[in-house]
C-alpha cells in the first residue's frame, strides 16, 4: 500500500468519500474549512453532492434529510459551528438517523481562537443538545487513525442507528502525515437494510414501511418506550464498541490519560521519564464515548496515581475520576486557551506528583 | 354509483386533531389530492414543520419527515439533492417559515432549490396558543401583543410572497385563500402548478395560503372566514407574485 | 339522485359547509351530539342539492362524501 503525504482535513474527507459518503453539507469555519473545500472538488467526481449551506445549523438539517432517505451524509465544523448544530444533532439522535460528523476543535468558549483545543469534549460526549442521547464519539490521535476509523464509522452508525462524531483537535486537520488510504467501497442504499428510511412508499404498500422520520413522540408512554429502546442501544454500544490504546502501562507507577494529539506529547514525555527512572505509562481513549472506564479502572488499580492531561480545563478528567473511583490519586494538568502542553511541563507535573506519592 | 367527491388515499385514516374550522385540514386535502392526481405517491416526500401541523407526518399517506422548527427547507434540500426525481414539499406555518426559519426559506429560494413550499399563513402561532407571529396584523390582539400589535414595537407584518418573489432564483410564488369555493379551487391549481414546475426541474416554488385559526383568533369558524376577507386579504393581496413559466 | 354523506364521528360542527352551500341544503344538528361533543352537520334539504361539492371542498376534516346515481 502506497503512502501519500496528505493534510488531515483532506485525508479525512477523502476517507469519508471512499467509505461511501456522497452528501456533504457544511459551512466555512477555521480550522476545518479544507474539508468542505476538498469535498467541493471531490464529490462531484463521484456523483455526490457538495452543498455549502447558509449556516452550520442549516447544514445539519440537510444531513437529516439526506441521511433520512438512506444516503451516507457527512458534515464537519469547528466548535462554535458545532454548537450551532446541537438542536439538529439531538433531533437526528432522537429520530435515530445515522450520519457522520467531524468537530475540528478550536479554542473556546465563544469565538475563542482558531488554534487547536480539546474544549468540546463535554459538548460531544455529554451531549450538547437536549435530552438523553449519546453519539459514538472517536478521538483520533493521528490522521491515519482518523482515516481508519472513518472506514467503519458508517457501519457503526448504521448498525446502531446512532450518529458518529469525530472529536479531532485542530492539529489533526491542519498537519500533514504519510497516509495509507484504503480502496473505495461501493455503497448503495438498500431499503431492506434501512426499512426506516424514506426509500419510496405509496398507498397500498405495507403500512409499516411508510417512512415517518421524527423525534416527536407526543404520547408519553410512546416516548418512554422509544427512549428505553435508545438506552438499550447505548448499552449495546458500550458492550461492543469501546476502543482505547495503551503505551508502557503494565508496570507503570503513574498512568497518564490523554486523547487526541496530546497523547503523542505524553508518549514522548513517558519515554524521557522512563529514561530518568520514572515508570510512567499512557492510557489513551479512542472512543471517548463509550468511555473505556472498566479498562482504565483495571489499569489504575495496578498503578499508584493517574495524571490526566488535556487542552481544556479538565473535561475528560471527570470521566477519568469516575473510572478510577477514588481508588488512586488523580491529578490534572492542562491549559484551556489552545495552549498545547509541552513535554517539559508534563515531566515537571509528574515530578511534582512523585513527591506526594 | 359515481363518486362526485371522496377522500383521497393520500390522506391516512387518522382523524385530524385540528380545531373546528381550522384550514389546515383543507390544505392537507388539496395537497394530497394533487399528489394523487399527479400519480406521484411513490415519489413524494413531505417535510412537516413544528407547529399545529407537526403531526402532518401522520396525516399525509406518504414518506414524511418532521423537521426542526423553521428548518424544513434545509431538510427538504438534503432530501431533494439526494433524490432529484422525487417530489419534495415542505409544509410550514408562519412562525416556522417567516420567523425562526427565515434564513432557511430565503436560502432555499436563493439556491433555486427544486422543492415546493406550502406556506400556511394564519397570522398567529397556533400550537403554542396564539402568540404574535411576523404575519400578525397591526392592531391584532394575540397573547404576546395583548394591546394589539404595535409597529413601533414589533414592526409591520411581513409579506412573504413579495419578499421571496424578489429572490432571483424563485420560479413561482402565489398567494391564495380558502374563503370561497372558487378560491379553494384556485389554491389547488396553484399547488398543482408548484408541484409540476418542481417535476420539470424549474426551481423554487411557494404557495402561501391565508388560513383561519378560529381558536386563537377568538372567533367562530364562519367569522374567521369573514375576518380573512375583511382584514387579511386587503393586507395580503391574493394573486401570482412571480411565475417565470408564464413570463416565457 | 345525489347523495351527500356526512361522517358524524369526524365532523366538528364548524359550520363551514353550511356557510358554503349555495342551496342551503345543510344545517348543524340541533339535537344530535357526536362523541366529541359537537353538533354535527346534517343534510337538512337533500332534494335541493345540486352536487356542486362546495361543502366537501371547504370541510376541514374531509367528513363529506358525495355520490351520484
Amino acid at each position: 500500500m502506497a503512502l501519500t503525504l496528505m493534510k488531515g482535513s483532506e485525508a479525512i474527507a477523502e476517507a469519508a468519500v471512499r467509505a461511501g459518503a456522497r452528501y456533504f453539507f457544511g459551512y466555512p469555519i477555521t480550522p476545518q474549512t479544507e474539508i468542505p473545500e476538498y469535498m467541493a472538488a471531490r464529490l462531484p467526481e463521484v456523483g455526490g453532492c457538495f452543498l455549502q449551506s447558509e449556516s452550520e445549523l442549516a447544514a445539519i438539517n440537510m444531513v437529516y434529510g439526506a441521511a433520512g432517505v438512506g444516503e451516507r451524509a457527512i458534515t464537519s465544523s469547528s466548535s462554535p459551528g458545532i454548537s450551532l448544530k446541537q438542536e439538529g444533532i439531538s433531533m437526528c439522535a432522537g429520530a435515530r438517523v445515522p450520519f457522520v460528523m467531524l468537530n475540528v476543535m478550536r479554542g473556546g468558549p465563544g469565538l475563542g481562537s482558531i488554534q487547536a483545543s480539546q474544549g468540546d469534549y463535554n459538548q460531544g460526549v455529554k451531549g450538547g443538545g437536549n435530552g438523553d442521547y449519546h453519539l459514538i464519539t472517536y478521538a483520533p490521535t493521528s490522521i491515519q487513525e482518523a482515516v481508519d476509523i472513518m472506514f467503519f464509522a458508517y457501519d457503526k452508525a448504521e448498525r446502531y442507528r446512532v450518529p458518529v462524531l469525530f472529536l479531532a483537535d485542530g492539529i489533526i486537520a491542519q498537519m500533514m502525515e504519510p497516509i495509507e488510504m484504503p480502496e473505495m467501497i461501493d455503497y448503495k442504499v438498500d431499503p431492506e437494510k434501512k426499512p426506516w428510511a424514506a426509500t419510496g412508499w405509496e398507498p397500498g404498500d405495507d403500512p409499516e414501511k411508510r417512512a415517518q422520520i421524527t423525534s416527536l413522540f407526543i404520547n408519553t408512554e410512546e416516548l418512554s418506550a422509544h427512549t428505553d429502546e435508545l438506552q438499550a442501544t447505548y448499552s449495546e454500544i458500550k458492550k461492543n464498541e469501546v476502543m482505547y490504546d495503551t503505551y508502557q502501562i503494565d508496570d507503570a507507577d503513574i498512568i497518564i490519560t490523554a486523547f487526541g494529539t496530546v497523547a503523542r506529547v505524553a508518549k514522548s514525555a513517558i519515554d524521557e521519564l522512563r529514561a530518568e527512572g520514572i515508570k510512567a505509562g499512557l492510557f489513551r481513549p479512542i472512543t471517548v464515548w463509550p468511555f473505556p472506564d472498566e479498562a482504565l479502572a483495571a489499569a489504575a488499580r495496578k498503578a499508584k496515581a493517574v495524571l490526566d492531561i488535556e487542552v481544556n480545563e479538565g473535561q475528560m478528567l471527570e470521566d477519568v475520576k469516575l473510572a478510577v473511583d477514588d481508588k488512586r490519586m488523580v491529578d490534572f494538568f492542562g491549559h484551556c486557551g489552545s495552549l498545547m502542553p509541552s513535554l517539559e511541563e508534563i515531566k515537571a507535573k509528574v515530578y511534582q506528583m512523585k513527591e506526594k506519592m | 354509483m359515481a363518486a362526485v367527491f371522496e377522500k383521497t388515499n393520500l390522506l391516512t385514516d387518522k382523524q385530524f386533531h385540528y380545531c373546528p374550522g381550522c384550514n389546515h385540514g383543507i390544505i392537507h386535502r388539496l395537497i394530497a389530492e394533487v399528489i394523487e392526481e399527479m400519480r406521484m405517491g411513490k415519489k413524494v416526500i413531505g417535510v412537516a414543520p413544528v407547529g399545529c401541523s407537526a403531526f402532518a407526518y401522520e396525516y399525509f399517506n406518504c414518506d414524511m419527515f418532521l423537521a426542526a422548527h423553521g428548518r424544513a427547507p434545509a431538510t427538504a434540500t438534503g432530501i431533494k439533492r439526494a433524490r432529484p426525481d422525487s417530489l419534495v414539499f415542505t409544509y410550514q406555518g408562519d412562525g416556522d417559515l417567516a420567523s425562526i426559519g427565515t434564513a432557511e426559506i430565503v436560502h432555499a429560494a436563493h439556491r433555486g432549490e427544486k422543492i415546493s413550499t406550502i406556506f400556511v399563513n394564519n397570522a398567529v402561532y397556533g400550537m403554542t396558543g396564539g402568540q404574535m407571529a411576523p404575519t400578525t396584523l397591526l392592531g391584532q390582539i394575540t397573547t404576546t401583543s395583548p394591546k394589539g400589535r404595535d409597529a413601533s414595537v414589533s414592526g409591520t407584518p411581513l409579506k412573504v410572497c413579495e419578499l421571496l418573489a424578489a429572490v432571483p432564483d424563485t420560479y413561482y410564488v402565489e398567494r391564495c385563500a380558502l374563503n370561497t369555493n372558487a378560491n379553494i379551487l384556485k389554491a389547488k391549481k396553484a399547488i398543482r402548478k408548484a408541484f409540476e414546475y418542481q417535476m420539470e426541474g424549474k426551481g423554487f416554488c411557494m404557495v402561501e395560503i391565508l388560513s383561519a385559526c378560529p381558536t386563537n383568533w377568538g372567533m367562530s369558524p364562519v367569522e374567521s372566514m369573514k375576518w380573512i376577507e375583511e382584514k387579511m386579504i386587503p393586507y395580503y393581496p391574493l394573486g401570482v407574485y412571480k411565475d417565470k413559466g408564464a413570463e416565457q | 339522485m345525489i347523495h351527500v354523506s356526512i361522517d358524524e364521528r369526524v365532523c366538528k360542527g364548524c359550520g363551514l359547509c353550511v356557510r358554503a352551500c349555495p342551496k342551503n341544503v345543510l344545517a348543524l344538528s340541533k339535537t344530535k351530539l357526536n362523541a366529541k361533543g359537537y353538533h354535527p352537520a346534517e343534510v337538512a334539504v337533500p332534494e335541493a342539492c345540486i352536487g356542486c361539492a362546495s361543502c366537501a371542498r371547504t370541510c376541514p376534516d374531509v367528513a363529506i362524501g358525495i355520490v351520484k346515481e
